[in-house]
């Protein structure tokens, strides 16, 4: 433990001081709670997917940096967008031994399935790990299109012709998807893959038009030559693709992110708090962590932990709300 | 009841499933969307329709007595075999009801020496190394090696002191 | 081709390395007992050995976990046959004819075809592997939806002839399987479908597993029992060296349909989203086709037991190559080996051929020297399995039982999917007691999934055309193949009838 502690005074950024500090997490504090029994790390997606990846890595990296003294259980519960594993959170209520890794279903499922019952705004804020980005892709074969207002005009040509895949109604990318129609004025046909990567594959085999792909999902295909991204939906140019323009700096203002953070249920203890905070933030500062962020596309500049978190959370949720009013819940479901 | 009689009652129930199925998938668009194919509902509609025709055609087919089960007027089930197989199902359901209460490896011990000894009736040397040997492998196989946790219930904190020992 | 061979012989030798072939041998037992465990497969192995995989080189940690994949997928096999419970969804079409084998006293002969098809089938698709993995991929990247909802229509002609001899309790069965394989959430709409009473185990749908477990787990032990009247008798397995000399000369009965089985398992394996269980069921229903004696498969045809297993262990092989050529899993397990390459480095892709040869042809070279180990260790295992069933009835029974109430807590860890698999058991057995097959069911739940998606993800791109699927080259051919294997036992029914009457005015 003291030497735990000291590795982690060593590495430790500012931010995180003052955020730990806020929190009371020094010496002693830390000593007050350590888990009594193996974690439950509660995954709302399925194995293999980037929420699953981060929780693997973690896991792995946790038991390399001998950073606890019970094992964290990676355990998949993808059943209905999250939803499952939001119900399970809730029902864990007041349990020290599970945590959850998010993605932005975190925010989406309660909005769109009303009926789940949970407010996650009562969940237990810890750490923000990353957040993931998105780009417009097509297929290289699509010459014609080399820019936003080249893939507009192809787009308005083809009508409900054109079709975007995705990874499922109420995913992040029908999200984005729904924007852009909104935004651009066209409608396109959405069709729902299990996964990323076989969105990705679909691209690249033309059985899909265009999609809105995370980094690490076709950097790939985009090194090999088979796909190429068209704009990113970031505030700026990610240094992997620094001729790309964000829809920014054409003037559209189109900027979405997908938050990958760990929580706990509601009403975890406060000492238990303090501990994943600061066992998570030494995981975020590790080498390795980073050196994964840099590798997968990630953004990983700020650790936000605790309340921050948590109001960081709310204005997500509000932005959420607002996003799939104004485009509407039918325009997601397409029922 | 005879064969005959739970053969009816069977397609009669399946029938009722049926329909329920198709009530529940009705909440959803069972139709054909312009454009889009079918709604959500309407695999999971049609194909209880599908079951619901199969019940209905196994109705028929025991009116004109077209199956062997829709002739025989042999008992459905012997007492005695009625009771071999409740035991065995019944043992099985307190164990699970169990597991809810006291978690799993108490259940499994009871579950055990039920089964071993009352339905077995075998030694109780052999009962109680078997009582004591299952739950003890199951425990190293899934919490320590598989590091699956099993269900414990209440019994949770009288596991602290083998986590500290697994894992110091 | 010089090429290949040099690559490849540096691949094996790397394998053959101290460290890595410990980790060849490791794995491999650590696959075949898990796998061998109901509930359990290479996933759960896999999953947790994760982890440790940091402490040794990449090249090192996938072969470990390649061996543990291969290792389970032999292990399979031997669920289904001593126990009569399919360990995994690619197992469930050898549990057919497995089954009767043993309950026949011949689980060593099923057992020893099982390791041996399953090795013919590994060799085979290795080989294959080798020689034609770019091409392959470039051919997996034109199989869009409608390809695949073609290719499910043709799994399922395959099977047509699995069914019982009572038509509608058979077509019941199917739908039933069809319908609890929508419970759960509706990708295509993202609206959660069938949530009986709000429950919230409903979300993640029902898994194969839990029907299966219930259905061959406790539906056919309470099955067992009753018909027995609680005194079942035990299956005495002599073990002798004669007897296991015996069981390798029976290869000559099933080499054909093993080596049909590896092929398709193969190609179907390399698609990405088919995998292992259509690939296995599709060659038991083929051999079950094409065979001279149809009528004796399911039970306890040795064929019936090669051919699925044959083919299963082709595919494994085979969903290596969308995996690394294009990142896309073809089963929970590769999507965490994909995790694992992703976490050291590696990033699976079109490059990774030529930018990580080293590790490609590491991890080649492995599965040549992994096929190898795991037949050796599954074959020295098997008196042992055997000895399983010599058990008393009171022992092997409540193990059963245990085995499978944990094997079905242990994917989704709820208990809810633990109570649906009870209640699948005790239901599985009153259907089958009034002839309703269960087969059909789960067979059903396993393919259902796929060819619903697949169909609406086609009708989605096509804006509700359903020509579609026959405009479409490779579609076309999938569709007309699965009418002609339709048709099939339809004529071969009419010659036979023809010639008898033939027969019989002459």
């Amino acid at each position: 433990m003291r030497n735990t502690l000291k590795k982690y005074t060593k590495a430790i950024l500012p931010a995180v001081v003052a955020i730990s500090t806020a929190f009371g997490v020094t010496g002693t504090a830390q000593a007050d709670w350590s888990p009594k029994k193996p974690i439950e790390l509660i995954i709302m997606a399925g194995a293999g997917g980037g929420a699953d990846q981060i929780a693997r890595l973690l896991q792995g990296l946790i038991e390399k940096k001998d950073l606890s003294t019970r094992p964290f259980i990676p355990i998949n519960k993808p059943g209905g967008s999250g939803a499952e594993a939001l119900r399970y959170m809730q029902d864990k209520a007041g349990d020290d031994h599970t945590v959850l890794v998010t993605l932005n279903s975190f925010y989406t499922t309660p909005i769109i399935q009303e009926g789940i019952g949970v407010d996650v705004t009562k969940f237990t804020p810890i750490g923000r790990m990353a957040l993931d980005n998105f780009l417009l892709w097509v297929n290289v074969d699509q010459a014609g299109i080399t820019d936003v207002d080249s893939y507009v005009a192809a787009v308005k040509a083809a009508g409900k012709g054109w079709k975007v895949g995705g990874t499922g109604s109420g995913q992040e990318d029908s999200i984005l998807t729904a924007m852009m129609e909104n935004h651009f004025g066209y409608e396109v046909t959405y069709i729902p893959f299990p996964g990323g990567g076989t969105v990705a594959k679909n691209l690249v085999g033309n059985h899909i038009d265009s999609s809105v792909n995370n980094p690490a999902e076709q950097n790939e295909f985009y090194r090999a030559g088979n796909t190429k991204p068209l704009v990113q939906f970031t505030a700026e140019r990610l240094p992997a693709y620094p001729d790309i323009p964000t829809a920014k700096e054409l003037g559209h203002n189109l900027e979405y992110y997908m938050q990958r953070s760990i929580n706990g249920p509601p009403g975890m203890s406060a000492d238990a708090q303090a501990w994943y905070i600061n066992l998570f933030g030494e995981l975020f500062n590790s080498e390795e962590w980073q050196t994964f962020c840099v590798e997968d596309g990630l953004a990983c500049e700020e650790y936000l932990s605790g309340d921050a978190l948590g109001a960081y959370h709310v204005t997500e949720i509000e932005k959420h709300k607002n996003l799939i009013e104004s485009v509407g819940a039918a325009a997601i479901t397409g029922e | 009841m005879t064969v005959r009689t739970a053969e009816l009652l069977t397609a009669i129930i399946c029938a009722l499933c049926s329909i329920g199925l198709m009530l529940k998938a009705n909440e959803l668009n069972i139709g054909w969307i312009d454009g889009r194919g079918p709604g959500s509902g309407a695999w999971p509609f049609w194909l209880s329709a599908g079951m619901l025709f199969a019940s209905l055609l196994t109705m028929f087919r025991w009116f004109i007595g077209a199956t062997p089960e829709s002739r025989s007027t042999e008992l459905f089930i012997t007492r005695d075999r009625l009771m071999i197989v409740s035991i065995s199902a019944g043992s099985i359901l307190f164990l699970l009801v169990a597991t809810h209460l006291v978690g799993i490896y108490v259940a499994l011990v009871l579950f055990l020496l039920f089964y071993l000894r009352f339905v077995g009736r075998h030694t109780w040397l052999l009962t109680t190394i078997l009582m004591i040997g299952i739950p003890v492998f199951v425990f190293c196989l899934f919490e320590w090696a598989l590091k699956i946790p099993l269900p414990k219930s209440f019994t949770e904190p009288m596991f602290y002191p083998i986590y500290d020992l697994m894992y110091s | 081709m010089e090429s290949i061979l040099t690559l490849l012989s540096a691949g094996i030798l790397e394998a053959l390395e101290p460290l890595n072939f410990g980790m060849i041998l490791l794995g491999c037992t650590i696959g075949l007992l898990v796998g061998a465990m109901p509930g359990l497969g290479s996933v759960n192995g896999v999953a947790i050995l994760l982890p440790i995989t940091f402490l040794v080189p990449p090249t090192a940690a996938i072969i470990f976990l390649a061996a543990i994949y291969y290792g389970a997928m032999y292990g399979g096999a031997i669920s289904s046959i001593t126990l009569g419970i399919p360990g995994a969804s690619t197992a469930v079409a050898t549990v057919f004819d497995g089954r009767p084998l043993a309950q026949a006293g011949k689980a060593d002969k099923a057992l020893t075809a099982a390791a041996i098809a399953s090795f013919i089938g590994g060799t085979i698709s290795i080989v294959l592997f080798t020689l034609f993995a770019p091409p392959l991929a470039a051919f997996a990247l034109k199989f869009g939806p409608p390809e695949e909802f073609a290719l499910m229509v043709l799994a399922f002609a395959t099977f047509i002839g699995l069914g019982g001899d009572d038509i509608p309790k058979t077509i019941f069965s199917i739908l039933i399987g069809l319908v609890l394989a929508t419970v759960g959430l509706d990708i295509i709409s993202g609206q959660p479908r069938l949530i009986f009473g709000d429950i919230s185990g409903f979300l993640h749908g029902v898994n194969f597993l839990v029907l299966a477990i219930g259905i061959y787990g406790i539906g056919e032990m309470l099955w067992t029992l009753e018909t027995t009247k609680g005194e079942v008798t035990v299956h005495k397995v002599k073990m002798s060296i004669k007897a296991m000399i015996d069981n390798f000369r029976d290869v000559k009965s099933y080499i054909g349909t093993t080596t049909l089985g590896s092929t398709i398992g193969y190609f179907v394996g390399t698609l990405p989203a088919a995998g292992a269980t259509p690939a296995s069921l599709m060659s038991y229903g083929l051999a079950k086709t094409f065979s001279k004696d149809p009528e004796s498969f399911g039970k306890g045809n040795i064929s019936g037991v090669a051919a699925p297993e044959a083919a299963n262990n082709a595919a494994s092989t085979g969903s290596m190559l969308p995996m690394i050529t294009l990142g896309i899993p073809g089963s929970p397990t590769t999507a965490i080996l994909l995790g694992g390459m992703i976490i050291w480095g590696l990033r699976p892709g079109p490059l990774l051929f030529t930018e990580h040869p080293d590790f490609v042809w590491g991890l080649i070279g492995s599965l040549y020297i992994a096929n190898f180990v795991a037949v050796v260790i599954n074959i020295a295992f098997i008196p042992i399995f055997v000895r399983v069933l010599t058990l008393p009835f009171t022992i092997l029974a409540p193990t059963i039982y245990i085995l499978c109430i944990v094997g079905g807590y242990a994917p989704t860890q709820t208990m809810h999917d633990v109570w649906l698999m009870f209640l699948f058991g005790v239901v599985g057995y009153l259907l089958r007691k009034l002839n309703y097959p269960v087969a059909p069911a789960v067979l059903a739940i396993v393919l259902g999934p796929l060819a619903e998606r697949s169909l609406r993800q086609s009708l989605l791109a096509s804006q509700g055309d359903m020509f579609t699927f026959v405009e479409r080259p490779i579609s076309g051919v999938c569709i007309f193949l699965a009418l002609v294997l339709v048709s099939y036992p339809l004529i071969k029914n009419f010659r036979a009838r023809r010639s008898a009457k033939a027969a019989s005015q002459s």
